[in-house]
């Protein structure tokens, strides 16, 4: 028997899927039925990986952190973990303490920039790049309002490097300028 | 409106119109939205997530612009019907699975559609064809503002909108674009390609979204991140590294054009020679030679069928679909045979 998926080796290994009550029979060699099984991994990666980003430096704190549970829906900070998925919304006031660093490690952040259902949304504008530093200035205010003092670092740094950029194309100009 | 009239009309996402539209099929924004204070999906019991399901429904009756839209109770729709919707981008395979308490709200268009209770209580996507985030995002701005006027939504000023996974914690907007890529894959650069994506915080999926594989040459990029960056410049970074890839495979096809011109015509004609003629046909190997075949149709190697006719081969040659249109269940070898009836059927030029 051939291999279903590149119909060119010999079948040697013989899968069966159910997707939606349906069950199908693949009958695979051994290189496609290793790119199929990567795919499968790549599934199941999500939770684990979120599972390991929760996980604490110091035991004693990933204790005290498991027992924790939200007063609103019942859910624990182990369940959590278990589950890579939070039970409400009153979770993230709950566990606050442990998601802030765990919302770093996912996004690179831990604050909030972009709508809210309190105010009208953003229009889309034309991506005019002399914008940037007001929006970056925006930016540091409200990471220093919320005491997220790295990402203020961060965002300061980028408005100097800006800057210093801009300085830099103003005084190429004027060089340029003064040769002609 | 009923299902049915659907399968007779194309969806937004295959018209083979819009910006790029010879690269890219099709641009998406989807935003998780959660009400406050109400367990989510996954967390609650039968009771409250009837609750929530009738109190978005309500909401969504409310809503102006929501007005021509139909709402499908999930428990109400057969298996097939669910599996129709999937292959149409309706709704995704997890919101077929355990049907309970579960809605989904899609305008004749399909423009737009609303999952309640998957994931998260609210899953709203818009699509466009060709490389258009700005407009879906747009669209689905308004749609989201309409919505918090009725809804109260989870979110914290630092945290923004709260989602059940943190992966989706911030602004819950997710933006993907199709593409297609064959000369990419074609000159083996693709992996390259991928792997750089990968290192700037964005994922490649394939045709079906998470979990499957790239097939046919179609490569689905999204962002990652959700927290720390406002959606319009997610937007943005999205646009910016799309154009690169737009680049790269009009690199690409130059290339091949200029240097492996006969390989490539030999390859597109066998490609379009099997599908005229096959008599039994995988949708594996359908996916595959279609590819080949709008390819050809890009660069003029192929003439006289237009775009959104190969378009309406990927959605149609699907399982459910051919089944729709036979209006029986099908065995799979014989929806192989049908499949390839179809596709005769359609190039006959």
């Amino acid at each position: 028997m051939l291999c279903d998926i590149c119909k060119k080796n010999q079948a040697t290994v013989h899968l069966t899927e159910i997707v939606d009550d349906q069950m199908t029979e693949l009958h695979l060699c051994e290189v496609c039925a290793r790119q199929k099984s990567a795919a499968m991994e790549q599934q199941f990666g999500l939770s684990e990986l979120l599972a390991g980003l929760a996980d604490f430096e110091k035991p004693a704190e990933d204790k005290e952190a498991a027992s924790i549970k939200c007063p609103s829906c019942g859910l624990t900070y182990a369940d959590f973990k278990k589950l890579g998925r939070l039970g409400c919304s009153q979770c993230y006031t709950a566990f606050k303490k442990y998601l802030g660093p765990l919302l770093r490690k996912i996004h690179g952040s831990s604050l909030h920039f972009g709508k809210s259902p309190y105010k009208a949304s953003p229009v889309t504008k034309s991506s005019g790049k002399k914008d940037d530093i007001g929006d970056l200035r925006v930016k540091l205010q409200r990471a220093i309002d919320s005491e997220a003092f790295e990402e203020a670092a961060k965002i300061r740094d980028k408005i100097k490097e800006l800057e210093n950029k801009q300085t830099q194309g103003i005084s190429k100009e004027k060089d340029s300028n003064e040769l002609k | 409106m009923n299902l049915s009239d659907l399968i007779n009309h194309s969806s937004e996402w295959l018209r083979g119109t819009g910006p790029n539209s010879d690269i890219v099929i099709s641009s998406r924004i989807r935003l998780a939205r959660n009400l406050d204070k109400t367990p989510f999906p996954h967390w609650a019991n039968k009771k409250q997530a009837e609750n929530t399901l009738s109190l978005i429904k309500e909401a969504v009756g409310k809503v102006n612009i929501l007005k021509d839209t139909a709402i499908l109770i999930l428990a109400d729709v057969d298996s097939l019907d669910k599996q129709f919707l999937v292959e149409r981008h309706i709704m995704s395979r997890e919101h077929a699975q355990k049907p309970n308490s579960k809605a989904v709200v899609v305008d004749q268009d399909e423009i737009l559609s609303i999952m309640i209770n998957e994931e998260d209580h609210i899953r709203c996507q818009v699509m466009q064809s060709g490389f258009n985030l700005f407009e879906a995002w747009n669209i689905i701005s308004k749609i989201d503002d309409a919505l918090a006027k009725e809804l109260s939504f989870a979110f914290l000023d630092d945290w923004g909108y709260l989602t059940a996974c943190p992966t989706n914690t911030g602004t819950g907007m997710r933006g993907s674009v199709m593409l297609h890529l064959p000369a990419l894959v074609v000159t083996r650069q693709i992996s390259r390609i991928l792997a750089a994506i990968s290192k700037l915080s964005f994922t490649t999926r394939g045709l079906y979204g998470e979990g499957t594989e790239a097939t046919g040459n179609f490569f689905q990029i999204s962002n990652q991140v959700s927290l720390g960056q406002a959606e319009m410049e997610v937007i943005e970074g999205i646009n910016s590294l799309i154009r690169q890839i737009i680049d790269q495979e009009n690199q690409a096809r130059g290339v091949l054009m200029a240097q492996s011109k006969a390989m490539l015509e030999d390859r597109i004609n066998r490609s379009f020679g099997i599908l005229k003629s096959a008599r039994i046909i995988s949708s594996q190997e359908t996916l595959e030679l279609l590819s080949m075949v709008r390819l050809g149709s890009d660069l003029g190697i192929i003439k006289d069928i237009d775009r959104s006719r190969i378009n309406e081969l990927f959605i149609i040659t699907q399982p459910a679909h051919l089944q729709k249109i036979e209006n029986k269940r099908l065995s799979a070898q014989e929806r192989d045979i049908k499949r390839a009836e179809i596709i005769r059927s359609k190039l006959q030029i």
